[in-house]
Order: C-alpha cells, then structure tokens, then sequence
C-alpha cells in the first residue's frame, strides 16, 4: 500500500514553517496573558516583590510553553501510538507514589524525583483521555453504543482512580472520571446510560458518604454552612467570600486588598488565589479572566468540532473539558458555591502541574488543530 | 464513510451539548461573582472592615491623690523600660547576654522573661526590665539599633513619693484580677493597675478615669499594622485628702520603729489630720507584683505592717475609757464629783478581789483626782452602781463600737460588750466582776484607735458627736463639710468636770505629768492608759516585775488621748503603742510631741487646697502604652 493510499487524497506535508504559521497565535497570546494575569497576582501576594513566586512561576510558565509548542508541533499520528506506553507510564507513577511518595497536605500524593517534585495523577488525566481517544477513535458507530465495549473504557479510568483514591485525593480523582467520562459521552455511547448513570449517582450519595474521610465530611457539611465554623474549617470559605464581595465591582485596586495583605485569606497563593484577584479588581476583573479561560477553552471545542478525524476530536474536546472542569471548580469553591476540595487554578495558581497539564493538554489541542484535515484510518 | 459521518454528528451533538453546558455552568460563576460583588457588596465590605479594623484601649491617666495642700501621696510617673519583641530577635538568649551588659539582669529574669516567651504569641512585647534610670534608658536608645527585637519604651506607673508615711491609708494599686472585673473595658488593657487596698480601692472607679481609643489596622494574626485614628482618654479625678503630709511625716519619724497608731483630728470638723501606722510598707513595691519573699516578710513580720492599726487594730481602750465611765456617773446621779471614795489599792467582790494599779492604793479619791491619777478602785465602784447596760450605752454614744467609713477599709467595729452580746456569744450570763473589768477598760471592751480620737473629739467639743473624714474632696467637687453635729445629752458642767479631771492628768501628781505641754500659755489635756494583754497574776504581782523586762509580745499597750489646746480645744490626739509597756511611759511622750507638732502647724488654721486651681494641673499624659 502506497503512502498516498494510506492517509488519503487530503493529505498534505507542511513544514516546520508552515506547522508554526498555521499555529492560531491568538489563543497562545490568551495563554500567555492568563499566564502573566497570574505572576500580577503572585506579585501581589508576594507583598509586591516579583521573587520569588511571581519568578519561579515566570520561569515555569517560559518551559511549559515551550513545551506546548513542542507538542503542538507533533504529528498528531505519533500521539495516537504513543497513548498506550504513556497510559502505562502514568500508572506506573501512580503506583510509584503508593510506595515511595512524598506525604503532605493530607496525602501521599508526590513523586520527589530530586530536582522537582511531581504529582502522577495530573500526567495520568491527560494520557486517560488520550488513550479513550484512541480506543473510542477504532470503534465504529454501532460499538460505541453497546454496553460490552464499554468494559475497556470503565477498566481503563477505574486503575488510575482508585490509585487517586488511595492517596487519598478525592478532588483530583472526580476530575479524572469525569474525564474519562465525558469522553465516552462524546464517543456516541447510549444516552440511557448517563440517565441511567446519573440517577444511580444520586441514589448512591447517602452509600458514598461511609467511604469518606473524616476531613473530607468536614468539608461538605463546612460548605452546606460555613457560618457554623467560622473559625474552624468554614473560615476559608468565610473570608474568600468576604474578600470576594467587598472587592466590589471595580476592586479595592492593585496590590491593596486587604483581605489578602493582612493575611485573611487562606492558602492565598495556590487554590484561593482567584480571591485576591477579584478583591483588588472585583467584578470587572474576576469577569474578565472568566472571559478569557472561556474563550481558550471555547476555542478547543471548536478545534474538536472542525476536526476530521475521531481520534482528534475526542482529545481536544475531552482535553478542554477537564481544563474547563479545572477552571470551573476551582472558582466555584472559593466563591462558597462547591467544597473545597483543593483544586487549583491552572496558570494563574502558584505551582508547576497544573500549569503543565493546561499547557500540555493546549499543545496537543493545538496538534489537533494543525491535523484536522488529517483523516486517520479506524484500523490505525 | 457513512459510519465515518454518523460518528461524527453525534459527537458534533453531544459536544454542542457540552458547550451548552459549560457555557451555563460558567454563567453561573460569573452569576455568583456578580451576587457577592454587588448585591452582597455593603455587607461583606462591612465584614472586611470588622477583620481588618480594631480598636485598642488607652489607658487613661490615673488620678492623684494629695495631702489638703495639694502635696502628692499618690501620682503617676515616667517610668522608663524595656521590652523584648521575641519575633523581632535573631537569637533571643544571645540578646538578653548583650542587654545584661547594659542594665542589670540576673537568673530570675532570664527564667520570667523567657517563661513570658513561651506563654505568648511572639510579636506581643515582653518586659525585660522597668524602673530604669534615665542613663540606663539613654545608653539602651543608643545601642537598640544593635538589638534587634528590643524595643525601649516609656509610660506612666504610680508613684507614692513618701512612700511608706501614708501607705496605710492610701493603699496599693495592682493588676487586675478576676475579682477586679466590673464591665469596664479598661481592665481588659493588659497590665492595667486598678486600686487593691486603702483608698486607692474604694475609690478606684473615681480614680481611673475614662478610657481613650485608637483605631488600628491589623492582619489575621492580630498585629497592628498602623494607627488609623486616635481618641484620648479622660484622666481620672484626683482625691484630695484632709491630711497633713508634713504632720505624717513628724509623727512617722517620732514614732520609729514601733507597732503604733496614730490619728489627729479636728475636734470641730472631724478632718483627719495625721493618720500613721507603723511600721508602714513602701507601697512602690506593689506596682509591678511584689517578690514572695517580700511578701512574706511583711506577712511574717509580727510588727504586722500591712495592718492599718489606727481602724483594723481592736484594743482594750483602758484607762482612757474611764472619762465616758465617769462622765455616765454624774450624768446618772451615781456620785457627786466632790463626793470621795477611798482607795486602799483592792476592790472585793464575792470571793474576788480586783487590784488598783497602785499597790498600797491612792487614798480618798474624789472625781478629778481619781482621773488624774486613773485611780481603778473609785472606777470599780461606779462602774458597778451604773451597771454595763449603761456603761455600753454610754460608750457607743462616744463613738465606740462604731464604723466610720473612712474609706481605707477594713475598719473594725471594736466591741462594747453587753449581758445580751456576751449570751449570744457564749451562752453564758454576765457576771458583775465583769462589769467591774470593763468600768476600767478592760475586759471584752475593745475600741480602734480612731474611735478612742472621736471618743476625745467628742468630750472636747461640748459633747458634739463630731464623725471623722478623711476625704477632703474628689475631683472638684467637696465632700460635705461642717454639717451641724447632733449634741449629746450631757450636762455642760459634768463635761467640764471630766475635762477639769483631763487637764489635772497633765499636772502634778497626775499619770502624765512627764508628757505636759506648755507652748506660749497653750496646754493640753490629756489621759493615759495601759491595757493588759494577759492576766496579771498574784505570782506576777508578788514579783514586782517590770515591763521592760517581759518579751515584747507579752507588755501591755500603752494608749494615750489627748485634746489641744485644753481651754479651746480643736485638735484631738490618740496614740496607741503596741506593748508599749505603759501609757504614761510609752504613749504619752509621743502623744504630747504630736501635739507639739500639731499645735505648731495649726492644719485648721491654714487654707487648704483651692480646688479649681488644684485643677488647672497638666491633666493629659498618658498610661502605659499597653499593646
């Protein structure tokens, strides 16, 4: 079988220069602009000093795009045979972490790998979703939507899970289901299924709530009522959201919340940092950089959905999903809206993996977005 | 192919779907920014004030309290010290070493100061040291800039310059204790001195003030940031005392060593013009906690300096009282004042026999020689036809047995005992040789030395029950003053009998010849007495012993009152020496210098205090700088 016959009439070979031009620049400069909305913020936090956390994130922020360029500059066809070895890698990390890793924040969550630490479960949410992909992109319409070829896909995102779980780190391993799950919606399987799963979930909630941990309890019932601990674990909440409603509209200015100088406010430079933007510039602020993870993430949708091949189209839109999941959470918790449950904001957030898996899910959406003419065969 | 576009409508749904729902969900958000930010906006303003603005206590200036010239016993000063901001050192035992080369700091401050580390979060200033002298305070300003973390600091704390002269009445201030709490918000300034004992107590609340308040911004750890607004207090008023700082002090010195009490009044006003117990306390020592050592030497001490003798210290009055006795006689038709008993030194009743002080006995004794030479046998006699119900009545009506509300607190009733408080006590009936005991003073009677002052105020101004004031005035306005005394009802010659019979003590022959007093043609009049601490026994009367050579606990005390000058009587004067040995020995001498002194500084004849211009004094300043 000739070249030509494989990828089909379509087929076109660009070059590096081509690659980097065809690269929507626009959505990197929002990239780039959350980014640097996030060292103003770091500045802030840092008590008006750039160092040393609005540099160290400077400093990641500059590898990770760099990174991201590199990935989207990949044959989205190398991506597709790599998913399987980075599957098994991830979950090799995971059970890595079970026996030598590094205990903090209420788990045993990091791999300290001497010059940085990393945490297993953010790599392993995007090689789920990029191994879904694949196995979703070699089924037809007809399989898709039968019960037994959702074995693979439950076993695939139950291994991972339940490592997460183990850590334990309920937040991280909802996010990866939820993954692997919105994945398997977009693959065409029955809509009876999530009805179905749906309702199952909230008839199950009183059965979940004996597995949690003690802390874990405390921070639902902390959420339904903050007020009744004010100075326990309900206080994050309280005075995130007393940071957030007396920042106003326009916010009490640059570097001049006092909510967060004073120290009021909680873990201020990771999971609560969205607080301290919206207190120095309020509504309009808190709005603005809402706008611009929608439009980025908006965008990767409308990459899945112009993409020609199945493969891409479930990365990109299962990839954005758990970006926006990320975004969404993270925002609703510190306004009181969903537990905390220690989800940060990616980019703006102090701290490399997050960061990393926004800027490694946006190269291989950027990937998807140089192939969508590609059309690659089921068999592949 | 088909497949190929059936798979690819569907995703092209759901993931509309997907849009539809993150888009909603992102709605939400900006619904939720938008409900805190605005519409919740005042209230969580409000609340974001409330954490970050606190308001602190000043300290208000307490106020003083003067001598009836304006003279500090009691007021406020600088006081120079140093404290330690344990967050600010580097090495906090590496700082206390190079501060010990700059002022003194030994073992135990090492351990308080590093306990006060322990027990408080670290940017609370510690005290390391206080009372420092303005070099010490100078020299550590210059080296701070080397002492990280040490911070020199200078507030006012009370100051009783005489220290001890007045310390009875006065009293002490200290921390607030638990007990101390009554709502006033100053009390939670840590640190804050409220009064605890003398009439630094009972007026306290006077004294205190009106707390002042400063807005400050502080951080989620309570540090303050910055002072954000800044509300002065209100000084407390100052208390204006009737005495004479420079009597106490001639009567301090004149009475020395001994466990005395001393009051001077105006027999007119009441005004309290001398007021000592002794020993005294330095009440300086008080200010920032007393040592346990300290304080168990003053506990321990059998002096017992830290009780007010002249109202806690309860007496048999002895032959002092014998005037109130006598006076009751006459008023009662018991004796004639020319009318003589005969003394042969013993009184026999039933099988008992009671003794006069002098052995052999005095002879025929008629009223005023039998005060003059305090005659027992005359007074057994007497007493015995007046009977204790009138005696008690009597006694009460010169003061005994009274409270007076000086304000130093702690003032004992003294005891006049009735058949009725001696059954109710002990069950017992009264027997008549105790009425013999307590015709002469002796006995259960037990009387303060300031109501033996009012007892003579009261037989030296015509029987006018004169009541005693020690409080001039608080703040501006005057304590009542000069109110018209109710009389007694007392025949003015029988008065002028007891007075003719108090004036004979002083000459020959009387208990107190030795103590007279002749200043330009001004004499006084007096009576002495001598109360027993324990039963004389006939052993102890056969050996003639003397009372210097008993053991200090076991010599009676000496009492001596007196009035000045004794045609025209103002001032009145008790002395109480404890195991003084006897009146005419011990009492009297210093009982006739006060009166000297007294007598030569005239109080009442010297305009006191103005009180609008004893206002006009600097009244700002100041307390601790407590954070």
């Amino acid at each position: 079988m000739s070249e030509g016959a494989l990828f089909g009439p379509r087929r076109m070979k660009s070059t590096l220069p081509q690659k980097l031009a065809n690269l929507n620049w626009f959505v990197i400069l929002l990239l780039v602009a959350i980014a640097c909305v996030g060292f103003a913020m770091l500045y802030s936090v840092g008590g008006g000093r750039f160092d040393p956390w609005a540099k160290n994130q400077a400093i990641r922020f500059g590898v990770a795009i760099i990174l991201m360029l590199g990935i989207a500059l990949v044959d989205l066809r190398y991506i597709l045979a790599l998913a399987w070895p980075a599957y098994l890698c991830g979950l090799a990390l995971l059970v890595a972490v079970e026996f030598i890793g590094v205990v903090g924040m209420g788990g045993q969550r990091w791999l300290d790998i001497g010059f940085m630490r990393i945490q297993p479960s953010e790599p392993m949410k995007i090689a789920l979703v990029i191994l879904l992909a694949r196995y979703y992109h070699g089924l037809n319409q007809w399989q898709a939507s039968r019960l037994y070829y959702l074995i693979v896909p439950i076993c695939l995102t139950a291994l991972p899970l339940l490592l997460i779980i183990r850590q334990p780190d309920l937040g991280t391993a909802l996010m990866l289901a939820a993954g692997g799950i919105v994945v398997v919606f977009l693959a065409g399987a029955s809509k009876w299924l999530f009805i179905g799963g749906g309702l199952a979930g909230l008839a199950a909630i009183p059965i979940g709530w004996g597995f949690l941990h003690d802390y874990q309890r405390q921070r639902i019932l902390t959420f339904l009522s903050p007020e009744s601990d004010p100075l326990g674990a309900g206080y994050q909440i309280m005075q995130s959201k007393i940071a957030l409603g007396s920042g106003g509209v326009s916010g009490k200015g640059f570097l001049m919340g006092t909510q967060s100088h004073l120290n009021f406010l909680p873990e201020m430079k990771t999971d609560f940092i969205f607080t301290v933007l919206a207190e120095e510039f309020g509504l309009v602020g808190g709005l603005t950089i809402l706008s611009l993870y929608m439009v980025v993430l908006f965008y990767a949708l409308y990459v899945a959905m112009t993409c020609r091949n199945q493969f891409g189209r479930l990365l990109a839109s299962g990839l954005a999903f758990t970006l926006f999941l990320y975004v969404f959470i993270n925002i609703a918790m510190v306004m009181g809206m969903l537990p905390v449950v220690g989800v940060p904001l990616p980019m703006i957030s102090y701290g490399g993996s997050a960061m990393l898996t926004m800027m490694v899910s946006f190269g291989l959406i950027l990937s998807v977005s140089l192939n969508r003419k590609l059309v690659i065969p089921r068999g592949q | 192919m088909t497949q190929q576009m059936s798979r690819y409508k569907t995703f092209t749904r759901r993931a509309a779907l997907l849009a539809g729902a993150q888009g909603l969900l992102a709605t939400a958000l900006a619904g939720r920014l938008y409900y805190l930010g605005v519409i919740e906006a005042d209230q969580y303003e409000m609340l974001a004030e409330d954490n970050r603005i606190s308001i602190r206590l000043l300290a208000p200036r307490r106020g003083e309290i003067v001598d009836r010239y304006g003279e500090a016993i009691a007021t406020n000063r600088q006081d120079y010290r140093v404290f330690l901001i344990p967050e600010q050192a580097h090495d906090i035992r590496e700082t206390l070493v190079s501060l010990g080369q700059i002022i003194e700091l030994n073992a135990r401050d090492h351990q308080r100061i590093e306990r006060q580390i322990s027990r408080q979060r670290s940017f609370l200033p510690v005290t390391v040291a206080q009372g420092l002298s303005w070099e010490d305070f100078a020299r550590l300003n210059v080296e701070t800039p080397e002492l990280p973390g040490i911070q020199p600091d200078s507030g006012l704390t009370r100051w009783y310059p005489d220290a001890a002269t007045a310390s009875q009445v006065v009293g002490y201030v200290g921390t607030a204790s638990e007990d101390d709490l009554d709502g006033d918000p100053l009390l939670s300034i840590p640190g804050f001195k409220v009064g605890k004992s003398g009439l630094e107590s009972t007026f306290d609340r006077q004294l205190r003030g009106r707390a002042g308040s400063r807005r400050v911004e502080v951080n989620a750890y309570g540090r303050t940031i910055r002072e954000l607004a800044r509300t002065e207090g209100l000084a407390g008023d100052d208390v204006t005392l009737t005495l004479d700082m420079g009597l106490q002090r001639a009567i301090a010195e004149r009475v020395g060593e001994e466990a005395a009490g001393v009051v001077v009044m105006d027999v007119e006003a009441g005004d309290i013009y001398g007021y000592v117990s002794s020993p005294a306390y330095d009440p300086n020592v008080f200010n920032h906690g007393i040592s346990r050592e300290n304080w168990q030497a003053l506990l321990q001490d059998p002096r017992k300096p830290l009780v007010d003798k002249c109202v806690s210290g309860q007496y048999p009055p002895g032959s002092t009282f014998k005037m109130v006795v006598a006076l009751a006689a006459l008023h009662h038709g018991i004796i004639g004042p020319k009318k003589t008993i005969y003394c042969n030194g013993r009184h026999r009743l039933g099988d008992n026999v009671w003794h006069c002080w002098r052995r052999g006995g005095h002879g025929a004794m008629d009223m005023e020689a039998a005060l003059a030479q305090s005659c027992d046998v005359y007074f057994y006699q007497i007493a015995l036809e007046l009977g204790i119900e009138r005696i008690a009545s009597w006694a009460e009506r010169f003061g005994l047995g009274e409270v007076f509300d000086l304000g130093v607190g702690g003032e004992a009733k003294g005891l006049v005992p009735t058949p009725g408080w001696k059954f109710a006590t002990t069950g017992q009936r009264w027997v008549g040789g105790e009425t013999l005991n307590v015709g002469i003073g002796q006995g259960a009677l037990l009387a303060t030395p300031l109501q033996l002052a009012v007892m003579t105020s009261r037989l030296a101004n015509g029987g006018h029950m004169v009541v005693p004031r020690l409080v001039h005035a608080i703040g501006t306005v005057p304590f009542p003053q000069n109110p018209v005394w109710p009389k007694l009802d007392i025949d003015s010659g029988h008065l002028a009998i007891i007075r003719r019979g108090m004036e004979k003590v002083m000459e020959q022959r009387g208990t107190a010849y030795g103590s007279r007093l002749n200043i330009d043609g001004v004499t006084m009049a007096g009576k002495t007495g001598t109360s027993q601490v324990r039963r004389i026994t006939q052993a102890h009367r056969d050996s003639n012993v003397q009372q210097a050579d008993l053991p200090w606990k076991e010599r009676h005390h000496a009492l001596f009152v007196a009035y000045a000058p004794a045609d025209k009587p103002r001032y009145a004067v008790s002395v109480l020496i404890e195991h003084g040995g006897g009146g005419s020995s011990a009492a009297a001498p210093v009982g006739r210098d006060v009166m000297a002194e007294v007598l030569k500084r005239d109080p009442a004849n010297r305009p006191a205090i103005d009180l609008r211009l004893a206002h006009n004094r600097p009244a700002g300043g100041l307390g601790a700088s407590n954070e």
